[in-house]
């Protein structure tokens, strides 16, 4: 079974945002595979594992997203491309679906994509959808459980009223969230194979994007929010009761309850 | 020359970080207290490749170079002294002499499932009751063939491993005559009926790593479990403890760097006489020194690895990297506790283990005397 996993490099979560003059800014952060495309990784290789076939990492983005690239090899992906070209600079999640879906027409003979949630940097959620809508292929969501049947999948999504099982036919585009698995850790095999693989680059005519690209959404600024200052209050009292009367007093006074 | 590490060894340091932040160094508190050992890390060693730093490729290892290898100890060190030193044992001592001396059948019959960590961690033993420097003195556990049996009889003191791992590589007298060719090594699995494993020692650092005393009563093993040839046995051991130094000397500056880092960031927060610690030259300078003595520290390490990789000795330039990085780990963990003042001797905070796990740096695989005492004799010839 042919798989790809689209990943995506992000500042890590450990870092902080900075604000420079009024404007956030992740400064220079250190980059990482965006942590939810681990899962998707993951659950590209275990899939692998148990039906055959071969993983391709696919990443839209600058040069650096090799990094992120490599360490999907070193995790056990088989290929990595990288999709890179100015046209891209100011894509918003419309034009990189586009581009994706035409890096997966171009592989050809796919038959499951993998989707982290979200990334955690712009966290839209929405690009597992938007691909799967250029492709026409079914789109499945918040995937926490999957297994194979005969040219056919059954999921199991984690939504917010419980969860659903839902079954699709293939070729499908899954975005996965956390509870599905635990990522690997590369090993050093792994890494010794990354550090050595070749990533194509594609440039944007090579999948048949050419043209000026405008995107739908911009960002034209990213600021800090007001800073609120809070004030912090102690309530004593000699027993829980008491304590808890002079709290419940003190929210109704707050007109919080 | 050149001082940049590869792209492969800066991803491999970078996962083993990640792998020892997450899994190791969030449990090295409780291991310490409670002097156990963290099963569970360890278990999600074998498929990183960390239960495999002295094993070859073929035999299920990583066949890494001996830097990266140091990487890894270093970053496993930062993580937790005790995890790290059963780490480094097991592959600087246990798995390392049957990589080295053992015969092809031996390579693949014990080496896969150290590699994997299925088979636990490996041991080696070698200081008696008597002592660990001395050792062609100290070493009075004895082994004799009977028929295609070896017998076994004696003691071991301060093993590190026994009672997590399958294998004890022993050094044992094999011959009566007094010298340096009376010693041979022999694999005994820890199940061998009169192996006694005593309980572990109650220790002052490194308390996450096992240690044992042995005692071997009419132990018996078969006679293809000799590694190499008889009388190599002391030869064979000091070869091995060289590749061991190294590995040392990297968990002592993994301990370093963790105590710094959080010297720094104490330094940086807490204020006294109207400035940051940090703004008070005494602590500048104490934080210049560690910086300085940790890059010098991993510079020499990184040196003795290099050469070991060339192939042929490395002797001096092991001893020389474990004794410097060794004592140098003692000094910047004392003097982290010392810019953390109160907080520092507590054990609210983790410098205090940083330095009780770096004291047995300068006392395992050769005590800093002894380093000297090598390196002194290479140098005056
Ligand atoms: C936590 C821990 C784990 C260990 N793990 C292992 C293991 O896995 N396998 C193993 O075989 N051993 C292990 N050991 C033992 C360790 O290798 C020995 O403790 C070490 O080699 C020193 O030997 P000793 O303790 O017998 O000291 P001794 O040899 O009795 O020495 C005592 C002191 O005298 C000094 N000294 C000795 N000779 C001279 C001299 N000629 N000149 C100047 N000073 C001298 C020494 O430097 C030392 O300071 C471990 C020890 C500890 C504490
Ligand atoms: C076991 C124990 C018992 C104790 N018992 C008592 C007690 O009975 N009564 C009591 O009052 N206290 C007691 N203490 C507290 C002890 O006196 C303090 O820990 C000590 O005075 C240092 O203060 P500190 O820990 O707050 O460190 P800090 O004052 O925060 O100093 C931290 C570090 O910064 C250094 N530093 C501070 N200012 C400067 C400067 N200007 N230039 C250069 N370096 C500077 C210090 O030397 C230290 O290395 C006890 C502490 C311990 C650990």
């Amino acid at each position: 079974m042919n798989i790809v996993v689209c990943v995506k490099q992000t500042p890590d979560t450990a870092a902080t945002i900075s604000i420079e003059e009024g404007k956030a800014t992740w400064g220079d952060a250190p980059l990482v595979l965006n942590p939810w495309d681990e899962y998707a990784v993951e659950q590209a290789i275990l899939t692998r594992e148990e039906l055959g076939g071969k993983v391709t990492a696919l990443s839209l983005g600058p040069e650096e997203a090799r990094e992120a690239l490599k360490l999907a090899l070193a995790m056990g992906c088989d290929e990595a491309i990288l999709i890179n070209d100015p046209l891209f600079e100011s894509a918003d999640t419309l034009i990189v679906s586009r581009a994706l879906a035409a890096g997966i027409m171009k592989l050809g003979e796919v038959e499951l994509v993998f989707f982290g949630r979200a990334s955690v940097d712009s966290d839209s959620g929405v690009l597992g959808s938007q691909t799967a809508r250029r492709l026409g292929w079914p789109s499945i969501s918040w995937a926490a459980a999957i297994s194979h049947h005969e040219g056919a999948i059954e999921v199991e999504r984690m939504i917010d009223e419980g969860r659903q099982v839902v079954r699709s036919s293939l070729p499908a585009v899954i975005s996965v969230v956390k509870e599905i698995n635990e990522p690997r850790y590369p090993s050093f095999m792994g890494i010794r194979k990354a550090s050595k693989a070749e990533i194509p680059t594609w440039s944007a005519e090579s999948i048949g994007i050419d043209g000026s690209l405008s995107p739908a959404v911009t960002w034209p600024e990213m600021f800090a929010p007001q800073v609120k200052s809070a004030e912090c209050e102690f309530i004593a009292g000699q027993s829980a009761q008491e304590i808890a009367e002079g709290l419940a007093d003190r929210l109704i006074a707050e007109k919080v309850i | 020359m050149d001082f940049k590490l590869t792209n492969e060894q800066e991803m491999w340091k970078q996962a083993v970080h990640e792998f020892c932040a997450a899994e190791v160094q969030p449990k090295a508190s409780e291991m310490d207290a409670n002097a156990s050992f963290n099963h569970q890390a360890v278990k999600k060693m074998g498929p990183l490749g960390l239960l495999g730093l002295n094993i070859a490729e073929e035999y299920g290892g990583t066949g890494i170079d001996s830097i990266s290898a140091a990487i890894a100890i270093e970053e496993l060190g930062w993580s937790c002294g005790g995890t790290a030193l059963s780490v480094s044992a097991h592959n600087g001592l246990g798995c390392a002499p049957i990589s080295l001396f053992g015969s092809e059948e031996q390579k693949k019959h014990w080496l896969p499932a150290l590699a994997s960590g299925e088979a636990g961690l490996a041991a080696l033993a070698l200081t008696e009751p008597s002592g660990g420097s001395d050792l062609s003195r100290a070493v009075q556990t004895h082994a004799e063939l009977d028929g295609d049996e070896w017998v076994i009889n004696g003691s071991k003191a301060w093993i590190t491993n026994p009672s997590v791992g399958s294998l004890v590589v022993t050094l044992c007298r094999t011959d009566s005559r007094e010298d340096s060719k009376a010693f041979s090594l022999i694999i005994v699995p820890t199940d061998t009926k009169g192996l006694h494993i005593h309980p572990a020692e109650s220790k002052m650092g490194v308390r996450a790593s096992p240690t044992h005393a042995l005692s071997y009563e009419n132990v018996r093993v078969p006679a293809k479990h000799l590694l190499g040839e008889i009388g190599q046995g002391l030869y064979q051991t000091y070869e091995a403890l060289d590749g061991g130094r190294i590995s040392i000397g990297a968990l002592a500056i993994g301990l370093a760097r963790a105590a710094l880092e959080e010297a720094m960031r104490y330094a940086k927060q807490r204020e006294a006489f109207n400035a940051k610690l940090s703004g008070h030259q005494a602590i500048q300078w104490m934080i210049a020194d560690g910086v300085t003595q940790i890059e010098a520290a991993r510079w020499l390490i990184f040196h003795a690895a290099w050469k070991k990789d060339q192939g042929g000795r490395f002797t001096k330039e092991a001893s020389m990297a474990k004794l410097f990085a060794s004592e140098m780990a003692e000094k910047v963990c004392r003097n982290a506790i010392q810019i953390l003042g109160s907080y520092g001797y507590s054990q609210e905070y983790p410098v205090e283990r940083f330095y009780r796990d770096a004291r047995l740096m300068t006392i395992g695989e050769g005590t800093s005397e002894v380093q000297r005492m090598v390196i002194s004799k290479h140098a005056l010839g």
